[in-house]
């Protein structure tokens, strides 16, 4: 059993009398990529700033590295990289610049800051932009940029908030491409996401939370296979008729979601359901026969879809 | 022994006081200041030297023959000397405001910059102190640039002039401090305005180019509250060898704003980044 590196027992966050984490247990094992999966306002932000020692939980127990962040706030977060939702890098310095000071703040000297800087342009792909304004880069570079600085301390816990939001396809493949080579490197990853996607890709484990609570967690796989079934049949009748038909197909396969545009039709074979959805003398529209995603875990859980 | 690892660093730092909030490496803030410093608009920097020269200029020679002496402490000022000081005041003021204020605020809303800095092992006091201190280099700069300029014109008659220096950092010190205290509680770009309504008649009306006492008795006793009028009779005292217990008042009214200052920056910086 590898050791728990991050551990939260009752985790609780109020502001006022709005309740934004509400009595959260998980434990991040070192090595692993962990995800904390839900809508905007899930309450995992929160969570992240708990963690990172910029922020004060209301009650219950958290340790990182068996340590209470409220008690070494410094201590804590100098093992930890942290890559936030809104890139705060330094607009008046270049892309060196901001790697090196970053590395100051952190009290690291500038000797060992020379090395460590051309380690992470190579890392972040940034070698040919070393000189330039941090203004001057695309979406995708800064988000590079900012995740090369939260190494810079060399963290043992790297925490990413929405990591590729915003970004295009493109970037954002190059960037998860960056974060298995770090957990290649053995670094432990604590991700935020609305995309289900990028949990799918990235996290070993996670936690699906809604409303500050912890609905699910478990693998990707195991996730799917616990609250969906393998595939998914969804049919689209135009959105007048799409209500009438739910009950009618409800007794065709396991389970229905429905959904304002389509229907999702849950079922271990897509194409066999397709075929006996015709033969009840149902023509939908559109059909498309995929597989179970987190997102269906999402939407049984809380019987609403991620991203609005 | 060299610590080069983050985690050793902020190790060797527990059981001191204040750890939470202070990692002792103010400097690095300093370091930062001085790297943007390198590459940012020149003609910021140079103004900030420049005006109080140009107001001696054209203010006090345009207007010296037409003034005449003026009286202070029963001895006749020459009026360049007289209004030397209260602009050495008046910019010692101007540079840490500008520092605390608008640059403070874009860092804290705009850039975000302060999020970042406190997601480090450093604390809201490392940046407080950081950035105060960086307004205070510069403040002690433009200073002795000042000074070099005046001196040799013989409008400092005494040698006690040569604490106005140190007088200018301490009155930049005070508003610095209470600026960025002020600023850290801003909500939008707009209420920075608010600070250029107070500072533009504390200049008019804290006795840069009169004597206050041209004043009914009452609105004097206004005037005093505010921090310039004070500053100005501070340095004005000691460019002119006028040395009374006096000074001691006008600098304890500086102290008193830096306590004041850093005290409420360092609680909002906390409650806005670790609340």
């Amino acid at each position: 059993m590898s050791e728990s590196l991050i551990r939260a027992r009752g985790l609780t966050k109020k502001f006022d009398d709005f309740t934004a984490v509400n009595g959260i247990d998980f434990d991040v094992l070192k090595g692993e990529s962990f995800g904390l999966l839900g809508p905007n306002g899930a309450g995992k932000s929160t969570a992240m700033r708990m963690i990172g020692a910029t922020s004060q939980r209301t009650s219950g127990e958290l340790t990182i590295l068996g340590k209470d962040p409220e008690q070494f706030g410094p201590q804590i977060r100098a093992h930890l990289g942290v890559v936030p939702q809104q890139d705060n890098l330094d607009t008046q310095l270049s892309v060196t610049e901001n790697l090196y000071i970053y590395g100051r703040y952190f009290g690291l000297s500038r000797k060992f800051l020379k090395g460590k800087i051309e380690e992470l342009l190579a890392f972040a792909q940034l070698e040919e932009k070393r000189s330039a304004k941090v203004e001057s880069l695309s979406g995708g570079m800064k988000r590079r940029l900012t995740i090369a600085r939260a190494l810079v301390s060399e963290p043992e816990i790297l925490m990413l908030d929405e990591p590729t939001t915003g970004l295009d396809p493109q970037a954002r493949h190059i960037l998860w491409d960056r974060l298995f080579r770090l957990k290649e490197d053995g670094v432990t990853l604590l991700i935020t996401t609305h995309f289900m996607d990028e949990a799918e890709q990235l996290c070993d484990r996670l936690v699906v939370m809604d409303k500050g609570s912890i609905m699910a967690e478990g693998s990707p796989a195991q996730l799917i296979k616990d609250y969906s079934t393998k595939e998914v049949l969804e049919v689209r009748f135009g959105s007048e008729r799409n209500a009438g038909m739910a009950n009618d197909l409800g007794q065709l396969c396991e389970r229905i979601e429905e959904l304002p545009d389509r229907i999702l039709m849950y079922t271990e074979d897509g194409e066999e359901l397709l075929e006996r959805v015709y033969k009840k003398g149902f023509h939908p529209k559109t059909s498309l026969v995929r597989r179970s995603s987190l997102e269906d875990v999402f939407l049984r859980l809380t019987g609403r879809t991620l991203v609005d | 022994m060299i610590l080069s690892t983050a985690v050793a660093i902020a190790e060797a730092r527990m059981g001191k006081p204040g750890e939470k909030y202070y990692s002792g490496r103010s400097r690095a803030i300093m370091e930062r200041a001085y790297i943007a410093f390198k590459s940012s608009t020149w003609m910021i920097v140079i103004s900030g030297f420049v005006e109080p020269v140009l107001f001696l200029l054209s203010f006090g020679y345009g207007l010296k023959d037409l003034v005449g002496d003026i009286t202070v402490a029963g001895q006749p000022v020459g009026y360049v000397a007289f209004i030397a000081p209260a602009l050495l005041a008046t910019s010692a003021m101007n540079g840490a405001i500008y520092d605390s204020t608008m640059n403070v605020y874009f860092k804290l809303k705009h850039d975000r910059l302060y999020h970042g800095m406190l997601a480090t092992s450093l604390g809201p006091m490392d940046v407080a102190l950081g950035e105060i201190s960086w307004a205070l280099l510069r403040g002690l700069s433009y200073s002795i640039g000042f000074m070099a300029i005046v001196a040799p014109l013989g409008l400092i008659p005494s040698m006690w002039g040569i604490l106005a220096i140190p007088a200018a950092v301490l009155i930049a010190f005070g508003f610095a401090s209470f600026g960025m205290a002020v600023t850290s509680y801003m909500k939008s770009f707009q209420q920075l305005e608010i600070v250029n309504v107070v500072l533009l008649p504390m200049f008019l009306f804290s006795g840069s180019f009169y004597p206050l006492d041209v004043f009914p008795e009452w609105l004097q006793t206004v005037i005093r509250i505010f921090p310039l009028a004070h500053a100005i009779d501070l340095v004005r005292g000691l460019t002119l060898g006028n040395i009374s217990w006096a000074l001691a008042g006008h600098a304890m009214y500086f102290v008193v704003m830096i306590v004041i200052g850093l005290f409420f920056t360092t609680r909002r910086l906390n409650a806005l980044f670790m609340r």
